[in-house]
């Protein structure tokens, strides 16, 4: 059965860590890295696979660093 | 953790449903981790992208965090001198009535040192349009009291919490323009959860298309954080604002085509 999925890309080096996409997230797809990007901040990541692409981490995000993808499965 | 059959699925460029607009210039922003700018320079860059009109557009930036708006939004821009962003909109839209123009400004620029070139403004009906980001504070100079600061709120100038007694109310420059004849549209939104941000957008965008129509001033007031002036994290200062000021600032349009209507909502 296909089933809509989603997915985010975000770009590391420009992540600042604020938190505010984890907060936004309605599936708790998100959540702060262990390691640092270049700037010393912890960055947001995708820890699950429950994204279902709904943008909203996208929208809130300051610094404008997820891109949102969303799809069919077979 | 993720399942690369997923990932290879997904990841296309077909798929994208949301992406950084082009129209914001590809380089860092200079803005604390967490603050409302970002949002509101995404949100207005998108909605120029949406109504293709980024060729027509002239901002004019302030003095204050945001001055380097000119550094990231990838149209014409023009830098005022402090408060002053109002009365420069005001010769660019006479010279040019078919351009869209905009003012970004911020509290200490727009209710401070620029009072006067606002309201002047407002009262004399120019058709152009106001972004004012309201965070209660100095931010880029370190988190002085501004005008709009809350009674009780602690700044650095104000480091017992602002005194009315000593120091004055607060002033709320919003609803005092909203009844100058002048005035079209006067709203006040947030960019803290998906839902605002996606109400801020369709009211930046209410106000860029009422300029075609010569209504008169536009003014959209964003109550934003300031994490850093106070001294917070950024989740924390969203929930202190929602806490805070909010109940002072409440949210929702307080003047649509021309007839001041009740503020409704009081932010969830």
């Amino acid at each position: 059965m296909a089933k809509i999925k989603g997915d985010i890309l975000v770009n590391v080096e420009r992540c600042k860590g604020c938190e505010v996409c984890i907060t936004a997230c309605p599936s708790s797809t998100i959540a702060m890295s262990k390691e640092v990007n270049g700037k010393g901040y912890h960055f947001a990541m995708k820890v699950n696979d429950e994204c279902t692409g709904c943008m909203n981490c996208a929208i809130v995000c300051p610094d404008g660093v997820i891109t949102v993808f969303r799809g069919k499965i077979e | 953790m993720e399942e690369p059959f997923v990932k290879t699925q997904i990841r296309k460029d077909e798929n994208i449903v949301y992406k950084r607009t082009s129209l914001l210039v590809d380089r860092p922003l200079s803005y604390c981790p967490g603050c409302g700018h970002g949002v509101v320079h995404r949100m207005l860059m998108e909605t120029l992208e949406e109504m293709g009109i980024q060729d027509k557009t002239i901002g004019v930036s302030p003095v204050g965090c945001s001055v380097l708006a000119y550094d990231f939004m990838n149209i014409d821009m023009i830098g005022a001198a402090h408060g002053r962003a109002p009365a420069l909109a005001t010769a660019i839209k006479r010279l040019w009535p078919d351009k869209f123009v905009f003012t970004y400004q911020g509290d200490g620029d727009l209710a401070a040192i620029g009072t006067a070139e606002t309201i002047h403004a407002c009262n004399r009906g120019e058709n152009f349009t106001i972004i004012f980001i309201n965070n209660g504070i100095y931010g880029m100079t370190g988190g002085q009291m501004a005008p709009t600061t809350l009674p009780g709120m602690r700044s650095s100038t104000s480091p017992y919490g602002r005194n009315v007694l000593t120091m004055g109310h607060p002033l709320k420059i919003t609803e005092l323009i909203a009844n100058l004849p002048g005035v079209n549209y006067v709203t006040r939104q947030a960019v803290h959860t998906p839902n605002h941000v996606r109400k801020t957008k369709k009211a930046i965008r209410k106000a860029l298309e009422q300029q075609k129509e010569n209504k008169g001033i536009a003014f959209i007031e964003v109550v934003s954080n300031c994490n850093s002036g106070w001294k917070m994290t950024p989740v924390q200062s969203n929930k202190w604002m929602e806490e805070n000021m909010f109940p002072f600032y409440p949210l929702g349009d307080i003047k649509v085509d021309g007839k001041l209507v009740q503020s409704s909502e009081v932010a969830k």
